[in-house]
């Protein structure tokens, strides 16, 4: 069996690659991919604890997350479409104002 | 073996992930961080943890990965033509790759220590992965749970609401 510590560095490194993506990227669809990216990491990291401290609670909290994803896919992706509508843009330098 | 393999499938993660920041076209960017979710998949069923494999393919793959491309094809979004700023794109890096090593540095100071509980690949073979996560879910875990219906409900009124003009 692999050491626990290829697993945790792999997903240091895709975090950081979502954050880098986050910080840099200016289209707002990518940027929310980076951010499930960064979501995915995180899961990777508490399946491979969960598997190596024989608990199975890290799983659960997988499931957990995912949730949160895909709640946060619906709403983001529906506020992207308004946001649209608005601006003909999803540019997130376009994003200043709070009300049109 | 497993070694080799690992390798070999976290190079096409990391270089898949590239992929996803560095693409001009979301299209591509979609198609890749797909690619990256397989991967995922993949160490998951190496981590002898078959369901969440499953899972990950059906809903992160399958549903919200579907739902993306549809927006990005609904909305028409072209390839950036805009030259991105140089500066952000310098300090979003450093930033990046400084908590990156960061991360690894810690990571690889520390030492795995304490408590070992009762799951083992016998004992997931033996009563099925499904069965323990179930278990789990609906005991220990079964307000949390409950609460995950409210927070999904919250998201489909609020995503209908958003996205519709005049209610």
């Amino acid at each position: 069996m692999l050491a626990l510590e290829n697993y945790l560095v792999l997903s240091a490194i895709l975090f950081s690659i979502g954050t880098i993506g986050v910080l840099t990227r200016r289209n707002a669809i990518v940027i929310f991919m980076c951010v499930e990216m960064m979501l995915n990491a995180v899961n990777l990291t508490l399946v491979a604890f969960s598997r190596y401290l024989g608990n199975i609670d890290g799983q659960v909290f997988v499931f957990f997350i995912m949730t949160v994803a895909a709640a946060e896919a619906a709403v983001g992706l529906a506020l992207m479409i308004a946001f649209y509508k608005n601006r003909e843009s999803i540019d997130v330098e376009d994003i200043n104002v709070m009300k049109l | 073996m497993e070694s080799i393999f690992f390798f070999v499938v976290a190079a096409v993660a990391v270089i898949c992930s590239l992929l996803v920041i560095t693409c001009k076209n979301p299209i591509n960017s979609a198609l890749s961080l797909v690619m990256t979710f397989f991967c995922l998949a993949t160490f998951y069923v190496m981590l002898d943890a078959p369901f969440m494999a499953v899972t990950q393919v059906i809903v992160y793959a399958g549903a919200i990965m579907v739902l993306i491309i549809f927006v990005i094809m609904l909305l028409n979004v072209k390839a950036e033509t805009v030259k991105p700023n140089t500066h952000a794109v310098l300090a979003g890096s450093a930033i990046g790759i400084f908590s990156m090593f960061l991360t690894v540095w810690f990571l690889l100071k520390g030492s795995l220590t304490g408590a070992t509980g009762s799951m083992s690949p016998q004992s997931i073979a033996k009563t099925g992965h499904i069965e323990i996560i179930g278990k789990a879910l609906f005991t220990d875990f079964l307000l949390p749970f409950e609460v995950t219906s409210i927070l999904l409900l919250v998201a489909i009124i609020g995503a209908v609401i958003l996205a519709k003009k005049r209610i």
